[in-house]
């Protein structure tokens, strides 16, 4: 095994890239505090004044609005088109099986800029007009694969005995489905529901060529940061932002590694 | 199907149960019902679109009306190929995804082998979760913190003056993007290294060592061939979101740093010549394609 002196060595750089991950994070959010309207460091003083001008930004509550709306419809979809995908890739054998999960992940594995123009060209083929639906279609392609690839973790982790035991004692296909694996899947649907919410919520590059003239969130702190105006009402939101992210995601990730015998009770 | 549970139900259920047996006999239809919705979802919109990228490339617009005119050219392709300007800013996206790719791949593998091999269950757990939460936090947040960080009065070169050492200033450089996307896409390279180093049974050290192998023989016979398929999995996200980006080289890059996505953007936005933006797409997506290709061969998906 690793000697002792390789065993630290590991630990002091796995610490340091945590601060390199963090130390970041961390300066935003001290950042979003600052009194005065310059962005330099070391800020001169502590204020909440921001917080206030933010909350009342017109510009900044439309973005916000756009983006749980999107969110919560390319969330649903993406539920309901990525678990039935995964239920049929882990139950039945078909002709291009193989071919599904690499077809669900290249919207997240091709540059993003791919994704983003493919769809813009396509929608203008069609005169398809940019507007809520294109940004939904947008975030939906690219979230699919999140709740598939939970959905599918978690059914090959199932037994099958159960889904037998289920029908033997006399249940249907559909009581089966409704009362022994819908449960068993619920933790992991609800774990891929929280990260393509976040996803969707935070997505720049796809949603910048499928949004018109309209902003999400992400684009309204882009255009803001490019024409450096109105930086203290940006770090309020970012920090705003990331910290409302924090709690779902650290709960998705417990939701998903959970062992199937928890889920079930 | 017993009897007295047929009983029990209602004329509907029956009918439910009788589709029920349907779908059990034609395991087909079933199959169907589930995959029709999702593929037809990517073949109809995904696919689709990007068929009409590939086509589009070569495509012109009218240089009057700026109309798109549906002729088959290679007119866009030839601009391409001939010009400087767009051969620097293709080498410059690639020879940075590149960069990038191999600073996570060794900036990652010790943490992996650490999480994996030496922390506890518990240490190995918060770890996990820690090392993943930056992927969920705000991209453009995390991308905004460093300008702030790079710029002349910021954090840096506070951090440098404090220690007696002159101002970095690498602001706005190929370095800082360099950096920058690095400090982005790591967690990506983690996770899947994490998964692979787990997969290696602990007896397989245990064997080498007894054979006589030193830790570093063991090293590079044993844990990297094995780990190779995260590697690859992990250099799929670092390396392809790296050449779809555009918004860190407006951020952290400025002018004269331009990537594919930019001239992308622009060509979409400003310049309304999308058969141009759809010729240069299709570098980055023909060097992925290949890419996700042969990383499917050697097993890289089960990694991601």
């Amino acid at each position: 095994m690793e000697s002792r002196l390789t065993r630290w060595l590991l630990g002091i750089w796995t610490f340091l890239v945590l601060l390199f991950l963090f130390v970041p994070v961390a300066i935003i959010v001290v950042y979003a505090f600052n009194s005065s309207n310059i962005q330099s460091w070391p800020i001169p003083g502590l204020s909440l004044k921001w917080f206030g001008s933010t909350w009342h930004n017109q510009e900044v509550r439309t973005a916000l609005w756009l983006s749980i709306k999107a969110a919560l419809l390319a969330t649903t979809l993406s539920v309901l088109l990525g678990s039935a995908a995964a239920l049929a890739v882990h139950r039945f054998r078909f002709f291009g099986r193989d071919a599904v999960s690499f077809i669900v992940v290249l919207p997240i594995a091709l540059p993003g800029v791919i994704t983003g123009i493919a769809l813009n060209s396509f929608f203008g083929f069609w005169h398809f007009g940019l507007s809520y639906w294109t940004i939904v279609i947008g975030h939906t392609t690219f979230c699919i694969v999140i709740v598939y690839n939970n959905v599918i973790a978690r059914l090959r982790r199932i037994p099958g005995s159960l889904r037998d035991a289920s029908m033997d004692l006399g249940a249907d296909g559909f009581a089966t489905f409704r009362r022994i694996t819908l449960p068993m899947l619920s933790t992991a649907l609800l774990s891929g529901a929280l990260l393509a919410f976040a996803l969707s919520l935070d997505e720049v590059i796809v949603t910048t060529f499928t949004a018109g003239a309209q902003n999400t969130l992400p684009l309204w702190i882009f255009g803001a940061i490019r024409l450096g105006q109105r930086l203290p009402e940006v770090n309020v939101v970012v920090t705003v932002v990331m910290l409302a992210t924090v709690i779902p995601v650290i709960l998705a990730y417990r939701l998903m590694n959970q062992t199937a015998a928890d889920s079930g009770k | 199907m017993s009897q007295g549970a047929a009983i029990d139900h209602a004329p509907p259920a029956r009918l439910g149960r009788r589709l029920s047996a349907m779908l059990w006999r034609r395991p087909r239809w079933a199959a169907a019902a589930l995959l029709v919705p999702p593929m037809g979802w990517f073949v109809l919109i995904y696919l689709a679109a990007l068929v009409t990228l590939f086509v589009a490339a070569f495509w012109q617009v009218d240089d009057f009306t700026g109309e798109i005119i549906h002729r088959w050219t290679l007119r866009n392709f030839e601009t391409l190929a001939t010009s400087p300007t767009y051969r620097t800013i293709a080498l410059r996206t690639v020879g940075i995804a590149a960069a990038v790719t191999v600073t996570d791949i060794v900036l990652a593998f010790p943490c992996a082998y650490f999480m994996a091999r030496i922390a506890g269950p518990k240490l190995r757990a918060t770890l996990f979760t820690l090392m993943l939460l930056p992927i969920w936090l705000s991209y453009i947040a995390r991308v905004y913190a460093w300008r702030l960080i790079l710029a002349h009065d910021g954090v840096l070169n506070w951090a440098l003056g404090e220690v007696g050492l002159p101002p970095a200033n690498i602001g706005y450089t190929n370095i800082a993007m360099w950096l920058v996307f690095s400090y982005i896409w790591l967690p990506f390279m983690i996770t899947p290294i994490y998964a692979a180093i787990e997969r290696v049974p602990g007896s397989l050290f245990e064997a080498s060592a007894d054979l006589g192998a030193r830790g570093l023989r063991t090293f590079t016979k044993v844990t990297l061939p094995l780990v190779v398929p995260g590697i690859i999995a992990g250099s799929i996200f670092t390396f392809s979101l790296t050449l779809g980006d555009y918004i860190t080289p407006v951020l952290i890059g400025g002018t004269g740093s331009s990537f594919i996505g930019n001239v992308v953007y622009a060509n979409v936005g400003i310049a309304n010549d999308i058969p141009f933006a759809a010729a240069f797409a299709t570098i980055p997506a023909v060097v992925m394609l290949i890419y996700l290709s042969i990383a499917r061969r050697l097993g890289a998906f089960e990694m991601l």
